[in-house]
């Protein structure tokens, strides 16, 4: 293929990685930001979503479209009530201690894990997307869907950032993010709060499980990759900066879509996890970020 | 690690139980080897690929190995004594084999392993097999067998290799197809068998590899590789494993359109998929490589439709009563027929024991081949003793109304290559 | 007597029923305890780093994986004798220690998880990628004149049961008392230091730095060394041995047993091996306990069997 139609393939394919790469990325972002603790088994809320689009397409009838809209609004609520248990029976009882937090979120992984794998069984498993349309450029085809994602992500993006930007929760989470006994004192929630976060970063997960799968075919195994490059993302961007997050997304989707069509993917991954290490060697505060407290 | 906030009131009875449990654990080990010594039972380890990369043939692994000892034990067993399977999961990982390979070995003493399929879990395990003094036949389409690189332990009696099936698919490929050929295939041992042995038979017949594209098994979005599929390909050759073998094909099929070059694929990339599904329309008029063909055929041997029966397999390929579950039909027939192997090689030694186990191997080594009946289903096998590799017809079949239909099989000697090597020479 | 006698004349007590259990147990369990020891020497290299350092790793599977690679390919392909390729696969995973011990020790906390674990990820996918040299996924089996080698006359054959055993028991030993001898001096107060109070131990003029680099290298060398006798000695490398679920391996086998006690790691490394192994037979899922394990200890366990033994009746099974 000539180099021009290899580059636009490679920039779509970027922008769509870049997207379910942002909503992934931002859930463990915003969970970092206010609670100061990194989330292990953040993949598998990714997974789950997946698995929740492909249980509610089996079991709704009708057209795929309305079992991917419940799936997009049943999927992420579960998933979230999920954290939000999870948070309460683990991660309040440990205080947040970052690593015994890393550690029992491992745990939590292998859990989530072995039981969509004893309930779901180890099969990939498609599901079809809502509508079915080939863009047909001259020299390839490429899924409408696709593109649809990219949609989708800019407005979820928007949506978060309204949130914490011009809501009372908003408000709540940046105030105990930014001192979490003073804002005790003043008699916010803290612990509802954290519950909620631990959810809401979940639920952003679980999202973009939903939003993919049409793409990807659900597997217990899936979360890996989202988990991975999520923790590319966050620390490059800076450690629970927001547009730090979205910014360095955009910058290793499109990256990563233009390096692997140049070279493998497995070199591809292999920089990318480097130089996450080396980010937090020598500039602990991320690409982007600025220096935290 | 913080004390202060990992200290919490630690409970005494969690670690009183895990003390106890430890005697517990140790137990079943001394327990299985008295059991293992009372002889009177044919005790087979059958590791299969519960999960990992390898599960979507597993379960049918497992399907198709318990039908058939059910069966056989049915019909009185082997010299009169019942066959019992000892299954274990080997996670289709390498590590995990052998140790699962040790374990059949030493702690369930079994007379024999079978039914392994990756190829790399199988080039991890098989020299193991050969340390132990193990018997094992595996189910695996492995060239690595007959080329010499395994020991006299190790056998494949019913699938034929990989190099049998693509040297066997080459002329047809060159002559119906196109000359021009770019491989798709996975980044490990099973697909470099096909890129090796596919690129020197495409050769022979006067055509060329135009580009070889590798692609991890474990790789779920593809659309990224294909842009390398060079503009004057004629034919595209895909075999694909792993979980995302149908966004694979899918994926592919986007990125082509209708006017792209043809598509010959191996089954491998559908196994265990449905292909009546919309997205996959665009396969209509390719060709596949089948190893045993999933959808009943107009000529239907009755051994193949006893086989379906008993498996519990409709005649689209998918389990009874469940046209989304589609089995891996392609491969398994070689559990069943493998199982019937060692049962033929073990009547024929009169097998009784693992004292037995050298005249049970060379009954191998002696059978010439098998005919198809219930017993082997796939069809005719020409077993080579010293390769301890067989061989079998192949099928081509073009996708008709979203149904496989058999265009050509192969004869058994378009499968055949001269000998690599000779396991008879090799001390037990 | 004083404490660090009481635990010694304990050590040797363990030692002597371990070498005695090979005339005792079936041949399936020699194995199993054999594989247990190696795997303990895997989990005392990492306490050596979490419990006695306070430093907690999430890719000790790198250091495994080095001896490993070192060792098994050395033999696989320039035929090194067993015992020089055994040294070469020490040396290499102490190479490897030291550079990603100056890299990693930069940071703290989190940060170091998340670094070690980065680290440990790309050298995993380097042996998926090297697949040429390494074998990637399938692995290399070493061939059959590399399971033997000769010692001062005497030849070890690596596929037979009791040689294997012994030979893991002696590096077993030989690693256990190191440890013993390594956290009872000078340095091991000096680790007890970092952990405890990093601030005042700089004041009092020890660098920490040095020390927790000299504690990181040993941990991983010794993690090195497990790995090297685990392939030598199986005949077997391949890159699973480098993947995150094998740095867990050591966390968990640690948590289990009790951080920062001697013979924690014995401990749970064979209590979880004989559980996983049971299971393996009954579930297909039997990585669910180890993620219930993980947060159980967690929750209620943080110092784990011996830790907890250790603070309620006897201070001295350090």
């Amino acid at each position: 293929m000539d180099i021009a139609p290899y580059l636009l393939l490679a920039t779509l394919e970027g922008l769509v990685q870049a997207s379910v790469l942002t909503l992934t990325a931002l859930g463990l972002s915003v969970v970092f930001g206010t609670m100061r603790v990194v989330n292990v088994a953040h993949g598998e809320f990714f997974m789950l979503g997946a698995v929740g689009a492909w249980v509610c397409a089996m079991l709704m009838p009708g057209p795929p479209w309305l079992g991917f809209v419940t799936a997009l609004i049943v999927a992420p609520a579960i998933v979230g009530l999920l954290a939000a248990a999870a948070d309460w029976a683990i991660l309040k009882r440990i205080d947040y201690d970052p690593e015994a937090t890393i550690i029992s979120t491992i745990g939590l992984m292998y859990i989530i894990q072995q039981v969509v794998l004893m309930t779901f069984g180890p099969n990939a498993q498609a599901v079809d997307a809502p509508f079915y349309y080939t863009i047909r450029f001259p020299w390839f085809g490429y899924s409408s869907y696709k593109l649809f994602i990219v949609v989708a992500a800019i407005v979820l993006v928007f949506a978060l950032w309204r949130l914490m930007k011009g809501s009372r929760v908003g408000l709540l989470m940046r105030a105990t993010q930014y001192d979490k006994d003073t804002a005790q004192n003043f008699g916010i929630p803290v612990d509802r709060v954290y519950s909620g976060v631990f959810a809401v970063g979940a639920m952003m997960a679980a999202i973009a499980g939903v939003l993919v799968v049409p793409n990807q075919q659900a597997h217990y195994l899936m979360g890996h990759d989202p988990l991975l490059l999520s923790f590319v993302v966050v620390i490059v961007g800076g450690l629970g900066s927001i547009p730090g997050t979205i910014a360095a997304a955009v910058l290793i989707g499109l990256s990563d879509g233009l390096l692997s069509v140049f070279f493998t993917p497995t070199l591809a991954k292999i920089a990318s996890t480097l130089l996450v290490a080396l980010v937090l060697v020598f500039k602990p505060e991320g690409l982007f970020g600025k220096a935290t407290r | 690690m913080k004390k202060s906030a990992l200290l919490l009131p630690s409970r005494r009875s969690v670690l009183a139980g895990m003390g106890g449990a430890a005697a517990l654990l140790a137990a079943p080990g001394l327990v299985g080897r008295a059991r293992a010594q009372s002889g009177d039972v044919i005790r087979l380890g059958a590791p299969f690929h519960r999960t990992g990369i390898g599960a979507s043939y597993g379960r049918w692994y497992e399907q198709t190995a318990k039908a058939a000892t059910a069966l056989i034990n049915e019909q009185g067993g082997i010299n009169g004594m019942q066959v019992e399977l000892v299954i274990e999961d080997d996670g289709t990982d390498p590590k995990r084999s052998v140790e699962v390979m040790e374990k059949f070995s030493a702690e369930h003493n079994v007379d024999a392993v079978f039914g392994t399929l990756f190829s790399h879990v199988v080039a991890a395990t098989a020299p193991r097999a050969g340390e132990l003094k193990m018997p094992y036949f595996i189910c695996s389409e492995s060239h690595a067998l007959a080329s010499g690189a395994f020991n006299r332990y190790v056998f494949q009696p019913s699938i034929t290799d990989v190099k049998s099936q693509v040297i066997s698919m080459a002329p047809w490929i060159s002559d119906n197809l196109g000359k021009k050929v770019t491989l798709i295939y996975p980044d490990y041992a099973f697909g470099y068998d096909h890129r090796d042995n596919f690129t020197a038979a495409i050769e022979a017949q006067g055509g060329e590899v135009v580009a070889d594209i590798a692609i991890p098994p474990t790789e779920t979005s593809f659309t990224r590789y294909f842009p390398k599929i060079p503009f004057s390909t004629e034919v595209i050759y895909h075999v694909m494993v792993g979980p995302g073998v149908l966004t694979f094909v899918k994926e592919l099929g986007e990125h082509l359109g209708s006017q792209g070059p043809e598509l010959f694929g191996f089954i491998d990339s559908l196994e265990a998929v449905q292909l009546d599904i919309p997205q996959l329309s665009f396969l209509e008029g390719s060709h596949f490589w089948e190893g045993n063909p999933r959808y009943a055929q107009a000529d239907q041997t009755d051994f193949d439709a006893f086989y379906r029966e008993k498996v519990g397999v409709d005649e689209n390929g998918a389990a009874m009563g469940d046209p989304k579950n589609v089995s891996t039909y392609a491969h398994m027939f070689s559990v069943w027929e493998t199982l019937y192997a060692m049962k033929a090689a073990m009547e024929m030694a009169d097998y009784k024991g693992p004292d037995q186990k050298v005249a049970m191997l060379e009954a191998m080594e002696s059978i010439q081949g098998f005919d198809a009946s219930n017993a082997f289903p796939q069809g005719q096998k020409v077993f080579n003793g010293k390769t301890h590799q067989s061989f079998g017809h192949q099928y081509i079949s073009k996708v008709v109304d979203g149904k496989l239909e058999v265009q050509h099989t192969t004869s058994i000697e378009d499968t055949f290559y001269p000998d690599e090597t000779d396991y008879t020479k090799m001390s037990f | 007597m004083t404490n660090d006698r009481k635990l010694l004349l304990l050590c040797l007590g363990v030692l002597a029923i371990l070498f005695a259990l090979q005339f005792v147990l079936s041949s399936y369990l020699v194995l199993a305890l054999t594989r247990i020891l190696i795997l303990s020497v895997f989990a005392m290299g990492y306490n050596i780093l979490m419990g006695y350092t306070g430093l907690l790793s999430l890719g000790h599977a790198m250091f495994f994986a080095a001896g490993l690679y070192a060792s098994g390919l050395a033999s696989y392909y320039w035929g090194v004798p067993l015992g020089w390729a055994f040294l070469i696969g020490i040396a290499g995973s102490a190479v490897v220690s030291v550079i990603i011990g100056l890299l990693a020790l930069r940071t703290e906390a989190v940060a170091f998880m998340i670094v070690t674990l980065m680290f440990s990820q790309a050298a995993f996918l380097a042996t998926l990628h090297f697949s040429k040299i390494t074998g990637g996924d399938q692995g290399l089996t070493l061939p059959t004149e590399a399971r033997s080698f000769d010692l001062f006359g005497l030849v070890l054959d690596m596929t037979h049961d009791g040689t294997r055993f012994n030979i893991a028991f002696t590096v077993f030993a030989v690693v256990l008392l190191l440890t013993y001898v390594a956290t009872r001096g000078p340095f091991g107060r000096q680790l007890v230091a970092v952990r405890g109070n990093p601030g005042r131990t700089e004041m009092l003029g020890f660098n920490i730095y040095i020390v927790k680099l000299m504690a990181f290298t040993l941990s991983g060398t010794i993690a090195g060394t497990a790995g090297a006798l685990y392939g030598l000695m199986f005949g077997y490398i391949g890159s699973s041995f480098a993947d995150f679920q094998n740095s867990i391996q050591p966390l968990l086998f640690t948590l289990v047993g009790g951080p920062g006690t001697l013979l924690g790691p014995l401990l749970g490394t064979a209590l979880m091996t004989m559980l996983i192994d049971r299971l393996s037979g009954l579930t297909t899922a039997y990585l669910i306990v180890v993620g219930v394990l993980l947060i159980v200890m967690t929750l209620w366990a943080p110092k784990g069997i011996l830790g907890t033994i250790r603070d309620k009746w006897a201070r001295w099974l350090n």
